[in-house]
């Protein structure tokens, strides 16, 4: 297996640790990456805004780059993935439209994008393409007593026509990747909201709230720690946990892990391989061993 | 085939109960029912006290929305087998409106949002038409998803920020806001994109995706709200959080392929702006802490003159 890991900018940035743990989880499970080092961001539906256009012709090159060499793109943010596969969906409903975007990008770059890639979040390569019970069988270090809450994010279940989950309204893809690694995993009402990350800097009060509820609703069903596909949802929900805490006036102590975290971790990776110490809350008393 | 079916109804009276509580019926359902009509045979067979509203049963009058499994529908365009799940359905009224019994809520907050969009035709001073203000097809279609809005409410009762923030204009007040900034005859442009910019406007969106993806027509709230960003920025409504950041993300992924995490937020603060930037030292000082800070020499991608090119011909390519 083999795929052109797009790494978005949060993973070379201040979320390096999702980076490091895909590349010991994939090497772990014999999945080949090429790392797509000459792909721009996905424009995080921001530059969308500023200019539908160029933000189609970045991930129209995106995808043809990917399509050159013969791979399907494999993503590590589900805002990346949910932003790639949006383009992807309007290039595929509106093919006068992926002409003119493809006029342009050949014009800048002598590239064009055919239409053949397909675009999957790690997590979606391990249930769909892997499959959960090859994953279960080389899992050798159960996350046995681990309860751990799912946050989807946003982009993961909405738009639903954007994304393969089966039922985005109450989706329980997560929650068997949880199980197929030995952990506990624990449904709680917050775990298809939004943690607030795009409005951080626009309303700081608002976004402290909104993710300051999420971990408070998994903290209350239980859960010992949430486990994200998102890197803009880690960041938030862990980088700016003490602010959420004065907020919502209660100590949250909720460890915020990577998915690629925590396959590596039961894969047999070290906790300090995948870096688990670069977290503001520090997964303390949790994964001792 | 008919099937028999757990109708969890979400209970509410406010002269008796402390709190809503559930209740089930369990009810014999006829195979290609909608919810209205379930709810309407749980009244008429099992409690004809049980409250909720409708009008027209056709998708059209905005009535009947409420929560079926958790999310914001309207009860008669959604069929009982598309939603049962294990054998049991879960109705609950809208949220974020407070609920008055049973599954009616009060929607005079929601009508009263609406006004903030200032919802009607600013012509100017100009003679009025002996006929009808005129508008080209073309003219029209900018507005024609905005105009399907039918005041359900969906959208409002999912919205993830007004959750947190009943002073958020919310989506069904932003894309009624969009229907009349981009109406060719409204002369009222300029004030209007200045008011949705401001706090509280389009900028305080999340961009969760629940407007859109509850709302039960082409009205489609998140999209409308991108569309007022793209032409209060192209207007140079840019003295705002939300504009700052739109525009430095452009810049910074322009200049190198990928964004520059640490030049980003103090773009979007406002280079000028203390208490903004001063904002933004704690979290800083805890990522270096934990060397979780982005590095100083940003990174930039191969290829990079590539994507220069796109940006540098960026405004050749607005649309």
């Amino acid at each position: 297996m083999k795929y052109a890991l797009f790494t978005g900018c949060v993973a070379k940035g201040a979320g390096r640790e999702n980076l490091v743990a895909t590349y010991l989880a994939c090497e772990k499970l014999g999945i080949e990456l090429v790392e797509m080092t000459d792909a721009a961001c996905c424009g995080a539906g921001v530059i969308n805004e500023d200019n539908p256009m160029v933000a189609d012709i970045l991930n129209a090159r995106t995808f043809a780059l990917a399509e050159a060499q013969g791979l399907d793109i494999m993503n590590i943010c589900t805002t990346c993935q949910g932003v790639h596969r949006k383009a992807q969906r309007k290039f595929e409903g509106k093919p006068k439209h992926l002409a003119r975007v493809n006029d342009e990008l050949e014009r800048d770059t002598g590239r064009r994008y055919k239409g053949a890639v397909k675009i999957k979040h790690f997590y979606e390569v391990l249930l769909n393409d892997y499959g959960l019970e090859k994953l279960k069988g080389k899992v050798v270090n159960p996350l046995s007593g681990l309860k751990l809450g799912a946050f989807y994010g946003c982009y993961a279940t909405r738009p639903p026509e954007v994304n393969d989950l089966k039922n985005p309204d109450d989706p329980d893809e997560l929650e068997n990747l949880i199980e197929a690694l030995g952990a506990t995993p624990v449904r709680y009402d917050d775990r298809l909201k939004c943690c607030g990350f795009p409005i951080a800097m626009m309303n700081k009060p608002n976004s402290m709230q909104l993710g300051g509820n999420a971990i408070l609703s998994a903290k209350q069903a239980g859960a010992d720690a949430m486990v994200t596909p998102c890197p803009l949802c880690h960041l938030n929900l862990d980088a700016y946990q003490p602010d959420m805490e004065s907020r919502v006036g209660r100590k949250l102590d909720m460890p915020i892990l990577h998915i690629p975290q925590l396959v590596a971790m039961a894969l047999g990776v070290s906790k300090e391989a995948v870096r688990l110490k670069t977290h503001i809350v520090r997964p303390t008393g949790l994964l001792a061993s | 085939m008919a099937s028999k079916v757990t109708m969890r109804i979400q209970r509410f009276d406010p002269a008796v109960d402390e709190k809503p509580h559930d209740q089930d019926f369990e009810i014999e359902l006829p195979a290609g029912i909608t919810i209205l009509k379930a709810l309407n045979k749980v009244r008429a067979e099992k409690d004809p006290t049980l409250a909720l509203r409708y009008s027209c049963g056709s998708a059209i009058c905005g009535s009947c929305a409420m929560k079926v499994n958790g999310h914001a529908r309207l009860a008669c365009k959604t069929q009982v087998s598309d939603c049962t799940v294990d054998g049991v359905l879960r109705i609950a009224p809208m949220g974020n409106l407070k609920i008055l019994r049973d599954l009616v809520v009060d929607m005079d907050p929601f009508f009263d949002s609406l006004g903030k969009a200032k919802p009607y035709l600013e012509a100017g001073n100009g003679s009025v038409p002996e006929f009808e203000r005129k508008q080209r097809p073309e003219e029209f279609l900018q507005i024609d998803p905005s105009t399907t809005c039918i005041l359900c409410a969906a959208c409002y009762s999912d919205c993830n920020v007004l959750e947190v923030d009943d002073n958020f204009f919310g989506p069904a007040t932003l894309a009624k806001a969009h229907r009349f900034i981009f109406d060719s005859r409204d002369v009222d442009t300029q004030a209007r994109l200045r008011a949705v910019s401001k706090k509280t406007g389009v900028w305080d969106c999340t961009h969760c995706g629940e407007c859109s993806t509850r709302c039960p027509t082409e009205t489609k709230p998140l999209e409308r709200i991108e569309e007022i960003r793209t032409k209060a920025m192209a207007d140079g409504f840019h003295d705002n959080v939300g504009a700052r950041h739109a525009l430095g993300f452009r810049e910074t992924v322009g200049k190198r392929g990928i964004l520059d995490e640490n030049y980003l937020p103090a773009r979007s603060m406002g280079f000028f702006n203390l208490p903004g930037l001063l904002s933004l030292v704690p979290i800083g000082l805890r990522m270096m802490m934990r060397g979780k800070n982005p590095p100083l020499i940003p990174h930039k991608i191969d290829k990079l003159e590539e994507v220069k090119k796109t940006f540098a011909r960026f405004e050749e390519l607005r649309k």
